[in-house]
């Protein structure tokens, strides 16, 4: 059967950008609580300043995080689900099952369940579900 | 003091960010724009290295599995991905189709005694999907190779030109990476593959008849249709092989003294952009892909007897053709024996003999 393992080394992250990433975010958490003590203190155009920054600094170590999440999610060979198709020609009694290791088109295969005569694999195939894209054109 | 427009010091440090930001872009605009260029061809040759580890480490994992060798095959796998052809030379092209036909030959025998001594227990079937297993391991290993050149050409020389070229045509380049990552499992498992749509065709129409072996690795079955002789193709499977149609199909034409009145060939097709996977269409000359060789034999053949043509494709793309064959792609076998079976009715009579290829990796498909 068809087995879709994911390798360790696609799981990690860079440990050296994750902790500027982490830094980042750290400062950007200082400036913010800055930003309200500038505030309770009526520096009202310093508050502001470091709320900018703070929220721009968030903004962008959030990003880079999610960004290198995704990156990582896309190093992966996918096995995609592929389906053997069995039948009985003298009965017409067909199955579907998963493909098997050693499963090839034409290959006869044990009794039949209704009719006892040798039943084939008649198509092995897999099923794509796009996504419906809507062009001019 | 103010030194620049604007009442308060937030508007002084924006205003003097944007002139200094406007400066720096003036002169370093091309500059940020190559290392722009650099981190994204970066991060499609992290891809692509990590693609061409995995293809190293499923060949060797399936030739370990299946070929039980009794010592590590890993070294001798690294020198296979490292295998080059040399094509003949060209400057006097008389000649040059048997030259590369015979170098083709060469480089397939060399490399199934490779596989053969890599994987001791495997079967011939066995030896023919772990070959192809180890070609698409070696396309990802050369593809990874030469963006890696162009990627440390352009860094060294720091030219935006090689840098812009190689990120202009890496989305195509990607695109067969990802196929060959896709087939990877697929040969390793024996399923068939988009490509084989006209083997899957010629599979249908021969099978419960009496096959025989033609050179060179194909098979062929006389099969009445229509009130006419037809003569079904096919490379011998379960395997993944091509065979050599170019010689099959010269066989059966020269064992039947060229008195042939059609040729048809199946094949799958490359699809373009928004075109639908699975489409059929019909048309005229020899269907096949590959180096050429045997579509020039194919051609002289029927040149010689003056033998018409026809040719009916099954449209995908490339990732659907090296990837486990689509369902539509499966499902399209039935419309183009319709389509086949009209041609043979329109350019043909009764009693003619008819030629019928199925050409394409025959991989997961028996006959």
């Amino acid at each position: 059967m068809v087995e879709s393992k994911q390798t360790s080394t696609a799981d990690k992250i860079s440990t050296y950008l994750l902790t500027i990433v982490m830094i980042i975010l750290a400062l950007s958490i200082v400036a913010l609580l800055w930003s309200v003590m500038a505030f309770t203190a009526g520096q009202t155009e310093y508050a502001g300043f470091l709320l900018i920054v703070g929220f721009i600094a968030m903004g962008l170590s959030v990003y880079v995080l999610f960004q290198s999440r995704r990156r990582v999610s896309d190093l992966k060979i996918n096995a995609p689900k592929t389906m053997t198709t069995v039948e009985c020609k003298k009965c017409a009694y067909k199955s579907v099952r998963e493909f098997q290791r050693g499963d090839y088109v034409y290959k006869e295969l044990e009794k039949c369940q209704k009719c006892d005569d040798k039943m084939i694999i008649t198509a092995i195939y897999r099923e794509v579900k796009e996504k419906e894209k809507t062009y001019a054109f | 003091m103010a030194f620049l427009p604007g009442g308060d010091i937030i508007s002084q440090i924006i205003y003097a960010a944007s002139i200094m930001l406007f400066v720096v872009f003036m002169l370093y605009g091309q500059r940020i724009q190559m290392y722009v260029m650099i981190r994204e061809v970066e991060a499609s040759l992290y891809k692509l290295k990590f693609m061409k580890e995995e293809g190293r480490k499923i060949a060797i994992e399936t030739i370990k599995e299946i070929g039980k060798p009794p010592t590590d095959p890993s070294p001798r796998v690294d020198r296979y991905l490292e295998y080059f052809t040399i094509s003949p030379q060209s400057m006097d092209p008389a000649g040059i189709v048997y030259k590369l036909d015979h170098i083709l030959d060469v480089r397939d025998t060399r490399l199934k005694d490779e596989v053969k001594l890599m994987a001791p227990a495997g079967d011939e079937v066995q030896v023919n999907n772990l070959e192809n297993t180890l070609e698409a391991a070696m396309a990802l290993n050369y593809i990874f190779k030469v963006v890696r050149h162009f990627y440390i050409q352009g860094k060294k020389t720091l030219s935006l030109y090689v840098i812009m070229q190689l990120q202009m045509i890496l989305p195509l380049v990607m695109k067969e990476a990802e196929a060959y990552a896709s087939a990877l499992k697929a040969f390793a498992y024996g399923q068939p593959i988009g490509d084989g749509a006209g083997p899957l065709v010629a599979a249908k129409l021969m099978h419960g008849y009496e096959i025989r072996k033609v050179p060179k690795d194909c098979v062929v079955a006389t099969v009445p249709m229509e009130g006419r002789t037809t003569f079904i193709l096919k490379a011998e499977g379960p395997g993944g092989n091509v065979g050599k149609p170019g010689d099959a199909v010269q066989a059966v034409i020269e064992e039947n003294e060229g008195k042939i009145a059609n040729v048809i060939m199946i094949d799958a097709g490359l699809k373009l952009e928004g075109e639908t996977v699975g489409e059929v269409s019909e048309g005229i000359g020899a269907a096949i892909g590959g180096p050429g060789v045997d579509q020039y034999k194919i051609e002289e053949a029927l040149a010689k007897y003056q033998i018409p043509i026809n040719a009916v494709i099954v449209k995908e793309d490339i990732g659907d053709a090296v990837s486990p064959m689509r369902k539509e792609i499966s499902d399209s076998a039935d419309k183009v024996i319709e389509r086949v079976k009209n041609v043979i009715l329109e350019r043909t009579k009764e009693g003619d003999k008819v030629i019928i290829v199925g050409v394409g990796n025959t991989i997961g498909i028996g006959q």
